[in-house]
């Protein structure tokens, strides 16, 4: 019985005039738009891979950056995609004031991660490091470190500048749940993408 | 709970550049995409002219011709490095911007709201973005022939060291910096499309239009803009990592020890071999993204001239997907003399032969449609028809180079060169012709002319026939690709001579082509004036009124009841039954 009725139901969310998967256009193309970007990251990050796994040695990166810095980070980051998951609750049950707090707390999170990188970045030019050479013997380590982390960067800073327009749109009451829902997911995203970098680039 | 697609109530634009240029409509983005996408053949098959005048006669002197390219072509005679730009933006344009554009985004934009019931695609201001980020790109692609340098040398394919030492061939210089830039916004052009199609196809369907009432031209768009999606960012990272190389000193690419004159290059750490890898992850499954539509447009032509459904409609679909997965893992198989170890080189040639499998049990569906038909030898259907010996051939080929061990022999000989224009160049060339034929009634409003139609389909058939499969044999006989002349080579005397008579057949093909480029505008506006349904098919897009006005259904969008081939339904009142046909007065097959 119960099986019949779930075979009718994949029947009937299939057959036309309905979305299969129970979202919104915008939603549907969000996640296909995420796992294209993700690939574009799994196709920087193999780069990198292929290139270490080709070098003899590779510099030992407790030497060059402060773990417990990166950590910090790391931790900023991951906090803020907490915040980002409270406003998109909030934006659900209507309290659009507790929203666009929330939003703000999130931006906020993503702006001191871009400080944060900002001062590493600084940090490791002041050292030598160049794009095309380093003072640690492997010139394709500190490219790999500027494009990837670059790359990263300036995908937080899109998404300080979405969070942005939401917290606006959210202050003139004109935000929808689903518009700080798909600017989480965006969010979300690329505070994953950083964990695979911290731990690819940095820990192993 | 599902959730309803949301209506589009687009109101018609009234202001000539909204409507025309600016549109957001998907059957003018539709056109517009046909459109650059021929004017970019027609470029493309200039320069395979210029190609065949040299490799039939490389010791004539052209004196015209010094006249038009000064540098290139000076004194008559073809610069090597001039020959090479040739060969790398033929393939560029032909792969990227005429097949690409003209299968997928053209004929895809067109039809695909048009044949699943939808007013339009789901994001119609991103469609439009897409188009008016492509021409940008093809301004670029063209306008690097007269940068200092000439354009891009390094071929379609873009291997470094050619393409990230700026100062290996004068075309390494600005000419590869504007190949990739316009490979950018084409990728991003085709990514924004590539959304709008998966998202369209999956969510705009009308009521009744189920997965498996799709017509397989749908089914080929949707798995060929899954695998765009899925490869190009890759290669998107790999075009970011090149322009580092070629501007920022990084050397992800390039190995220590590189010479150049007399001088060391500062590089040291990379390998070509990191973007023979990440170009080929794409490279291979693109050419399924030109592939797998064309050959869903020959599937979709027959019916109508078969009078009969198609035959092995599911089996197809779960061949196209088997080949879309598949494609993503046998990138190896461009690389087999790259340097590789033997067991992965093993498993990417299992890989391959694996591809055929489902190929194969496609080739025959396309067959076994034709058993017992009542056929209409219609032009559209001349074109479909040819596309299925097309791939036939090209397909014989491909086994051959799949398999590690005969791929050594024939890696870059023109067994390789005439294998590709089988499969990404003839197969999906009848298949855009054979559209274009088929759907002008649909788009334009009149009938294009079918004696000159046919007249044009064997001149091509053959004179393709006539160039390409010759070059399997000169591949046979050991001839290299991408030389620019071959009169040195002792070993290739016997054969040398066959490049004359090839190019005579190329000049042919290419003459072909303007008789079509003449019937296409002569039907513009002299055709004769075509029915809503001229040729009595099934699909919904014959439905709509013809040209289809703005949101394309007039008050209610139609439900469907049934699959897209009822052709000859036994008690059927007529010999199709549109899906739109309830089942009260027509039974369902399916």
């Amino acid at each position: 019985m119960s099986r019949t009725s779930k075979d009718l139901s994949i029947e009937s969310v299939w057959r036309g005039g309905v979305s299969p998967f129970a979202v919104s256009w915008r939603k549907l193309m969000l996640w296909l738009f995420i796992i294209t970007d993700g690939l574009l990251f799994a196709g920087l990050l193999a780069g990198y891979g292929f290139v270490r796994l080709a070098s003899p040695q590779w510099p030992n990166r407790a030497e060059i950056f402060h773990l417990d810095f990166i950590a910090l980070m790391t931790f900023i980051l991951i906090t803020s995609s907490a915040t980002m998951a409270t406003a998109v609750g909030a934006a659900r049950q209507g309290r659009v004031q507790t929203a666009f707090r929330f939003v703000l707390l999130t931006i906020l999170g993503g702006l001191g991660f871009l400080s944060c990188q900002a001062y590493e970045w600084s940090k490791l030019i002041s050292e030598g490091a160049r794009l095309s050479s380093n003072p640690w013997g492997v010139p394709l380590f500190s490219a790999a470190f500027f494009i990837i982390t670059g790359f990263h960067g300036s995908h937080v800073l899109t998404g300080v500048i979405v969070l942005s327009v939401v917290a606006w749109r959210a202050l003139r009451q004109r935000v929808s749940p689903e518009g700080v829902e798909l600017a989480g997911l965006y969010w979300h995203f690329v505070d994953l993408v950083w964990v695979f970098i911290f731990t690819l680039f940095y820990l192993i | 709970m599902a959730g309803k697609p949301s209506v589009h109530t687009h109101a018609e634009p009234t202001s000539f550049w909204r409507r025309y240029i600016f549109s957001t409509d998907h059957k003018v983005i539709g056109i517009q995409y046909y459109l650059t996408a021929m004017g970019m053949a027609l470029v493309g098959g200039a320069l395979a002219m210029l190609i065949r005048l040299q490799l039939g006669w490389p010791d004539e002197k052209w004196p015209l011709l010094a006249k038009i390219f000064p540098r290139g072509m000076s004194g008559g005679v073809m610069n090597p490095d001039f020959y090479l730009a040739l060969i790398t933006m033929h393939g560029t344009l032909m792969i990227f911007f005429f097949v690409s554009l003209g299968l997928v985004s053209g004929f895809g934009n067109y039809l695909l709201p048009l044949q699943i019931g939808a007013r339009d695609m789901a994001f119609p201001f991103l469609n439009m973005l897409s188009y008016w980020t492509v021409v940008p790109a093809c301004v670029i692609m063209l306008a690097s022939f007269f940068v200092e340098g000439g354009a891009a040398a390094s071929g379609w394919t873009a291997y470094p060291p050619l393409s990230a030492v700026e100062q290996a061939v004068p075309g390494s210089g600005l000419g590869q910096t504007l190949w990739i830039l316009g490979m950018a916004l084409f990728i991003a052009s085709f990514t924004m499309g590539g959304l709008n199609f998966v998202t369209t196809i999956l969510n705009e369907r009308t009521r009744g239009m189920s997965m498996m009432r799709l017509p397989l031209f749908i089914w080929t768009l949707l798995i060929a803009s899954i695998l765009g999606l899925l490869a190009f960012p890759p290669l998107t990272a790999a075009a970011i990592l090149l322009l580092f190389d070629r501007h920022g000193g990084t050397s992800f690419f390039l190995p220590s020890g590189l010479y150049f004159g007399e001088r060391v290059l500062p590089h040291s750490g990379g390998s070509p071999l990191l973007w023979q890898h990440l170009f080929w992850f794409l490279g291979h499954p693109e050419v399924y993204v030109l592939i797998l539509p064309a050959l869903g447009i020959a599937l979709d032509l027959l019916p109508p001239f078969t009078r009969k459904p198609i035959f092995g409609y599911r089996l197809t679909v779960y061949s196209l997907f088997a080949i879309g997965v598949l494609s993503m893992i046998v990138w190896g198989h461009h690389m087999f003399v790259s340097g590789m170890n033997p067991y992965v080189g093993e498993f990417f040639a299992i890989g391959t032969l694996a591809i055929t499998i489902p190929s194969a049990i496609i080739g025959f569906n396309l067959i076994a449609s034709l058993w017992g038909a009542r056929l209409q030898l219609r032009t559209p259907a001349l074109f479909a028809l040819g596309s299925i010996a097309f791939f036939g051939t090209g397909g014989l080929g491909g086994v051959f180079l799949g398999n590690a061990t005969s791929d050594i022999q024939l890696h870059d000989t023109y067994f390789v060169v005439g294998h590709f224009h089988f499969m990404i160049g003839g197969v999906t060339l009848l298949a855009i012709l054979g559209g274009t034929y088929y759907w002008f009634p649909k788009m334009f409003g009149r009938m294009m002319n079918e004696r000159l139609g046919k007249i044009h389909f064997w001149l091509t058939f053959i004179a393709f026939y006539a160039v390409f499969l010759t070059q399997h044999f000169l591949g046979f006989g050991g001839m290299p690709r991408r030389y620019y002349a071959f009169s040195k080579f002792e070993f290739l005397a016997p054969i040398r001579d066959m490049n004359a008579f090839i190019s005579v057949a190329a000049f042919v093909l290419g003459a072909a082509q303007l008789l079509f480029l003449f019937n296409f505008f002569w039907s513009l506006f002299r055709g004769a004036r075509a029915e809503q349904n001229p040729w009595r098919a099934a699909t919904l897009e014959w439905v709509a009124p013809t040209p289809p006005p703005h949101g394309n259904w007039g008050e209610t969008v139609p439900e469907v009841h049934r699959w897209p081939y009822d052709y000859s339904v036994p008690g059927a009142p007529e010999d199709f039954t549109p899906q739109t046909v309830p089942p009260t007065v027509v039974e369902v097959t399916r």
